[in-house]
């Protein structure tokens, strides 16, 4: 992994105020901070909480729809969820590849997500019930990742905003495929119509609470704008996630589960759909770990790694006793 | 073509691309649950190629039958009678040493077998087999990789290497069995004989378990059946999972 040579590494600064000055000056003239500069200790901090988290999402996220790849009705749909799956895997070792960078290894971040102490994506906490959950996870959630993520294709860490540019190409794909999937639903029979509007219900609002506490309540967010690691507020992000998704659900005949939702012309001098108040109780009580699904993921991630130790240790013992296996084909 | 070769046919081809889903649906359960995250990368990779290769098969069977049939009817609307897949790619994953062992038995039969597809008279088979092979190829490598580190890693690997081996390689003979179906298409150029590539299947198999330091058993008693249907236990609830939404809501498109 490239940045091997980087864990562990002295990062130590010594943040006296003309470093922190220059530093801002830096970020302030969009030049991007790469793996070796000096960087304030709270912004290395920032960004490994960050990232990892970001990472762990993309792992843990791939339980809710792996749940559907021996399900899946067709063989077309099988294929296209298990590709699907398999970049959601493939974005967690970017990401922790990224996270790296600024000195942690995969196995301490890891270990970190299996002792309960790192936090993901609260959204993977839901369950996935029916087959349009999966149509429902790839419109909504990764539609509303897409509107977290291409800010941070600007973000002022190189390694993560380098990552985040493949990142949201795939996850945009994944967005329009999950649009795909409901749409058909919307074109089937009776049961298939209420099975994605049933899927709607679920999602719609946990889909927005995706991007965090309202700004008046946020820990993060002052600082992180200021050092251009985030772009936008949070509730400026929603907004603009509902003012896109609402005319998509309309269009296929979906109603969304909010009495107060309509477009208000006045909205933020442009115009912008009000929508009505998001259950923070209900957000707080799955953060903290008592969703439906919250122990069954972490169990899941944690059978999967204790089963595997095994393996992991003779791979190890192997390499060490060997330089690279000679596989001899007989072809 | 003549209507009894065109059933031999269809027959041989559905039973090829049956070993390819199962295998492929087997591996897709890893997907999530892998013991490191390459892993939880390159099953579904092989997954994929597998379904995909599966995919192609059905749907020239389905073509050759001419009965308006779809690749997913033949994938997913039969009974557990009706699928002829051998009893090896249905096994359960048990443990990594199981699935790498499983998945380099199938490999190490499949890419002669491909091979030799391409010097038979269809053109469709013959590329199915063209792509087939690049694929396989890559299966072979990353599997016997893993066989030969697992099986020379530590006490504890070896053991469950071994147990795998104990456990599995009685399925293998089905590999090379021919029914009267694949005897015709034997006969007539169309698919190969199996047995012309047990020595290619052999020489990879010892080949990788002699650097994995594993002995290649002696089979006394083949365990064969699922060339004519006859399945293990463990098949029933594999084509409930998969057959569970085409037999909750049928007829309805996805």
């Amino acid at each position: 992994m490239y940045s091997q040579g980087l864990i562990g590494a002295d990062t130590q600064t010594h943040e006296t105020p003309e470093f922190l000055e220059a530093f801002q000056a830096k970020i302030d003239s969009e030049q991007k901070i790469e793996a070796n500069d000096p960087m304030p200790q709270a912004y290395r901090n920032t960004l490994i909480r960050m990232i990892s988290q970001h990472a762990h999402s993309e792992i843990v996220g791939m339980l809710p729809e792996g749940n559907w790849i021996t399900r899946a009705p067709t063989l077309r749909r099988k294929v296209a969820l298990l590709a699907k799956v398999q970049d959601e895997g493939g974005h967690g070792l970017y990401l922790y590849s990224a996270a790296e960078t600024l000195g942690v290894s995969r196995e301490q971040l890891t270990d970190e997500l299996l002792s309960g102490k790192a936090k993901y994506s609260s959204i993977f906490n839901y369950p996935t019930p029916t087959w349009a959950d999966i149509g429902a996870i790839g419109w909504l959630v990764d539609g509303a990742a897409i509107m977290n993520q291409v800010p941070l294709c600007r973000c002022s860490y190189g390694p993560y905003a380098r990552a985040m540019i493949r990142v949201c190409k795939e996850e945009s794909f994944h967005q329009r495929q999950g649009y795909e999937l409901i749409t058909s639903l919307m074109q089937g029979n009776d049961q298939q119509q209420a099975m994605a509007q049933d899927a709607l219900n679920r999602w719609w609002w946990p889909s927005l609470m995706m991007f965090g506490p309202s700004d008046t309540d946020s820990q993060h967010s002052d600082q992180s704008m200021a050092w251009k690691i985030k772009r936008f507020t949070n509730d400026e992000l929603r907004q603009k996630f509902v003012d896109a998704t609402v005319p998509q659900a309309e269009l296929i005949g979906l109603t969304l589960p909010d009495p107060d939702l309509r477009w208000n012309d006045t909205k933020n001098g442009e115009g912008g759909y009000d929508f009505g108040e998001i259950d923070w109780d209900e957000f707080w009580r799955v953060v903290k770990g008592h969703g439906m699904m919250n122990k069954d993921r972490l169990a899941a991630r944690r059978k999967a790694h204790a089963d595997g130790a095994w393996v992991r240790e003779a791979a190890l013992a192997h390499a060490a006793r060997h330089a690279t296996p000679d596989v001899a084909l007989a072809s | 073509m003549a209507a009894i070769e065109s059933q031999a046919l269809v027959a041989s081809v559905v039973q090829l691309a049956d070993d390819h889903l199962i295998l492929g649906h087997r591996l897709s359960e890893w997907c999530g649950h892998a013991p490191m995250l390459e892993e939880d990368l390159s099953m579904p990779n092989m997954a994929l190629d597998l379904i995909g290769q599966a995919r192609n098969l059905y749907s020239y069977a389905a073509e050759l039958e001419g009965n308006n049939r779809s690749e997913d009817d033949l994938a997913y609307l039969r009974t557990d009678r009706e699928y002829r897949n051998c009893l090896l790619v249905e096994r359960p994953n048990t443990d990594f040493a199981h699935a790498m062992l499983r998945q380099l038995y199938f490999a190490a039969f499949m890419q002669p077998y491909w091979q030799a597809v391409l010097d038979g008279k269809d053109s469709v088979l013959r590329g199915v087999a063209g792509k087939a092979i690049k694929e396989v190829g890559y299966h072979i490598r990353h599997a016997g990789e893993w066989v030969v580190r697992l099986g020379d890693g530590t006490d504890e690997s070896a053991r469950r290497m071994n147990a795998a081996v104990d456990a599995l390689h009685p399925y293998t003979e089905e590999l090379f069995v021919v029914d009267a179906d694949r005897q015709y298409c034997i006969d007539n150029n169309v698919l190969p004989d199996p047995q012309s590539v047990r020595t290619l299947w052999q020489d990879t198999i010892n080949a990788v378990f002699s650097q994995a330091l594993i002995e290649v058993p002696e089979v006394t008693y083949p365990l064969v059946g699922g060339r004519e249907g006859r399945h293990t236990e463990d098949f029933g609830f594999l084509l409930a999972d998969l057959q569970y939404m085409q037999r909750t809501y049928p007829g309805a498109q996805w």
